[in-house]
């Protein structure tokens, strides 16, 4: 034993600083989210990645821009970039002009690299930096419930129109008892009016047709798992709900998972003992939906079904799973691009003719939330925020890809039409439609 | 009974890649007291160097088992070289310089080389979750091959882990006690003038410690890819936690308590997810690190100076 010498003494309290330290990045999410950052005014600092169509064409009266909001780096990230080329689709087939003024379009990105997935603080930062922008008319987005909420109350105090094609908490827009929070969704509009529409049925109708599904596939024994996040866990306990109503035997859940556990087969081994005919899952593939599968069927539970909402309905899920994703079923707030017709047919061609792929599932929502969005400029006809938003909100049988539909008193679509989906050979293969509210 | 040993041995298997991990920034910080944040992804590198040593193979599960052994064992070998390297890089290239410097500037060039390695992961990568090829079968030994009547699963994965893990523990352990570089270590963790002056080439002795704890992450990026099948650029961050977690719990700087505070947080992690809620699991964890820190300071095992290095 060498002597101890005092300047090797260890000192412990920079260790139990460092502690706290490490935990800050949970943290931030919730700290960040008031931190208006865009004053640059003008062009809000960026410049416009694409002036769609064939500039020539028209636009005299000047330029109105359209700005989109939703993860384009992390694991959602190529279900971003659909998105974004679908809202290029639906500005260039009207040749970039919208009552006399050339629409601009900037796409940003709500996630951070660090996160890998959306973070609060940067969805504020990109609300700020539309509201900034003297030119901005339009705000499509988020692809995250969470991030709506951030967003929402931003764009509502500067009156401006915002819609989202994929957001499916139900507190957004209205209240339903045990589902969302008592002072929702009055919060999110300080201004008193609402200017926030989407184009997707909601997770109320959602869950519960999930749980009809499950009891439709043979389940009576279901466990239900979350991801602890707003989307997630408002699905799940819907889920979970319906399931009591209609006679299956909930074991347990909805239970919150870590999503950045590097392991669940614990959990699994738990869930097994129960022996349960399927687990939910109210989560994204972001929030590790693949994982928590492969650890399933790991601790043998092959032949156990796993449902989840449409936030794993999208090819990186089957990515991240692997060969575990066989069999995985999933419901979807409306028809793949693959089984829309008319219209939808249209576009679905179109998609695939242009970029070479299928089209992500939300990817048509996208473009229907940007076809709306230029509607509404058009019915307005002058580039006024109060106006645009006024005639998006009061938009009424809009003939879309998705069919005619219109904006109820919540700014909800009165669509009801979903879907269920089964991975069939390392592809989401369509299964049925299911009608909500059965 | 069946289902703790089952949580026992997923939590085991776990316990040992944290442990793997944790050595790392036991081994640096014993020696110059750095915490190294940037260690977690080194192992995020490591597993990255792992997953295309075997892509670029081109194997799967379905190949000879002789032909998956080969590629295992040259992924495991590349990905422990490659990490090393990285993380003996990183000391040269920027902790080296600050060796004189306040605590704190070493620290934050820590974590700001996390940030750089992690943004190399994702030009690396791509930002998505990434399946690791399952190369090894999931076959499960106590029914397959010991005909065993049981529900509890010990497959091949889960095997291959400790079969890993422990060899790479013990070696270290005697590589650090036994050699005379290990001795050297040991010495400059005592007092690196003191060392400096028998003649001890410190600066080359530091370098050597950060290019094992390196071979160490690196180890445990192929033994986490090939049991966990999924790799993402910033899981790196969350391993970290964990292993330092694990370092400090078993007293850092102390290379015994570091495996220890690893397996003993996998356990806790495991029983927690089975017996309590998953979502306490994290609080858990960390409630046990405070209630150590605030009650026993120096860990678990406390800090062995002679062992330290």
């Amino acid at each position: 034993m060498a002597p101890r010498h005092p300047s090797t003494r260890p000192r412990r309290l920079p260790l139990l600083l460092l502690a706290v330290v490490l935990l800050l990045p949970a943290l931030v999410a919730c700290g960040e989210a008031s931190s208006p950052t865009a004053s640059s005014g003008g062009g809000g600092g960026t410049t416009p990645t694409t002036a769609s169509g064939s500039p020539g064409a028209g636009g005299d009266k000047g330029v109105i821009r359209i700005y989109s909001s939703w993860p384009l780096t992390g694991s959602s990230q190529k279900l971003g970039q659909d998105m974004v080329d679908s809202v290029k689709l639906a500005i260039e087939d009207r040749n970039g002009t919208v009552a006399g003024y050339t629409i601009e379009y900037v796409p940003l990105d709500d996630a951070t690299a660090a996160q890998g997935t959306w973070d609060a603080g940067k969805e504020a930062e990109n609300a700020n930096k539309v509201v900034a922008d003297p030119d901005a008319m339009v705000y499509i987005g988020t692809y995250n419930s969470g991030a709506a909420k951030i967003s929402i109350p931003i764009l509502n105090v500067a009156k401006m129109a915002m819609i989202s094609p994929a957001n499916t908490y139900p507190g957004l827009t209205k209240a339903a008892e045990g589902v969302v929070e008592a002072n929702e969704p009055d919060v999110y509009y300080p201004n008193g009016v609402r200017n926030y529409c989407r184009v997707c049925p909601t997770d109320e109708l959602q869950g519960a047709v999930a749980a009809n599904w499950a009891k439709e596939l043979g389940a009576q024994k279901v466990y239900v798992l979350d991801d602890t996040q707003l989307y997630g866990h408002g699905i799940a306990v819907v889920f979970a709900n319906t399931a009591r109503e209609i006679g299956l035997e909930v074991l347990g859940g909805p239970e919150g998972i870590d999503y950045k556990a590097p392991d669940y087969r614990a959990l699994m081994t738990k869930i097994k003992s129960l022996d349960p005919d399927l687990i939910y899952f109210g989560g994204l593939t972001d929030t590790n939906a693949g994982k928590l599968v492969q650890d399933m069927r790991a601790v043998g539970m092959t032949d156990v079904m796993f449902m989840g909402p449409d936030g794993i309905f999208n090819d990186d899920f089957i990515k991240a799973a692997g060969p575990a994703a066989e069999g995985v079923y999933a419901t979807f707030g409306g028809l793949p691009g693959s089984e829309l017709t008319g219209k939808g047919a249209d576009w679905y061609r179109k998609f695939k003719e242009k970029y070479g792929h299928e089209p992500d599932a939300y990817a048509a929502y996208a473009y229907e939330a940007a076809s709306v969005a230029l509607a509404a400029i058009e019915k307005a006809g002058v580039k006024d925020r109060e106006k645009i938003r006024e005639a998006l909100v009061n938009t009424k049988d809009f003939d879309g890809l998705l069919g005619t539909w219109s904006f109820t008193e919540t700014c909800d679509t009165t669509l009801t039409k979903m879907s269920g989906s089964q991975v069939k050979d390392g592809k989401w293969t369509f299964v049925k439609a299911l009608e909500a509210g059965v | 009974m069946d289902q703790l040993i089952q949580t026992l041995l997923f939590g085991l298997s776990n316990g040992f890649v944290i442990a793997l991990i944790a050595l790392g920034y036991t081994l640096v910080y014993g020696i110059i007291q750095l915490i190294n944040f940037a260690h977690g992804e080194i192992y995020m590198i490591g597993s990255f160097m792992a997953l295309t040593v075997i892509t670029t193979a081109g194997v799967s599960w379905t190949d000879p088992v002789g032909a998956r052994l080969v590629v295992i064992v040259l992924a495991l070998m590349a990905a422990m070289l490659f990490a090393g390297s990285i993380n003996f890089l990183v000391d040269r290239v920027a902790y080296r310089r600050l060796r004189r410097a306040p605590r704190l500037a070493p620290l934050i060039t820590a974590i700001g080389f996390s940030f750089v390695l992690q943004n190399i992961g994702i030009w690396w990568k791509g930002a998505r979750p990434l399946q690791f090829p399952a190369l090894l079968p999931p076959t499960n030994i106590l029914t397959d091959w010991l005909h065993l009547d049981t529900t509890i699963t010990f497959s091949i994965p889960m095997l291959f882990v400790m079969v890993v893990t422990v060899p790479l523990l013990l070696l270290l352990r005697w590589f650090v006690r036994n050699t005379r570089l290990g001795k050297a270590m040991r010495a400059t963790a005592q007092d690196r003038d003191a060392a400096a002056l028998m003649g001890i080439d410190v600066n080359r002795t530091i370098s050597l410690t950060f290019l094992l704890g390196g071979l160490m992450a690196g180890a445990a990026g192929l033994i986490n890819g090939l049991y966990n099948n999924q790799v993402v650029f910033n899981m790196g961050f969350f391993a970290g936690l964990m292993a330092f977690t694990a370092a400090v719990l078993g007293g850092i700087g102390n290379l015994t308590g570091a495996v220890l505070g690893g397996i003993f947080l996998g356990l806790v992690g495991a029983l927690s997810d089975s017996y309590l809620q998953a979502q306490w699991t994290p609080a858990i964890v960390f409630a046990v690190l405070v209630l150590v820190i605030v009650f026993k300071p120096s860990g678990l095992l406390g800090e062995q100076v002679a062992d330290r290095a």
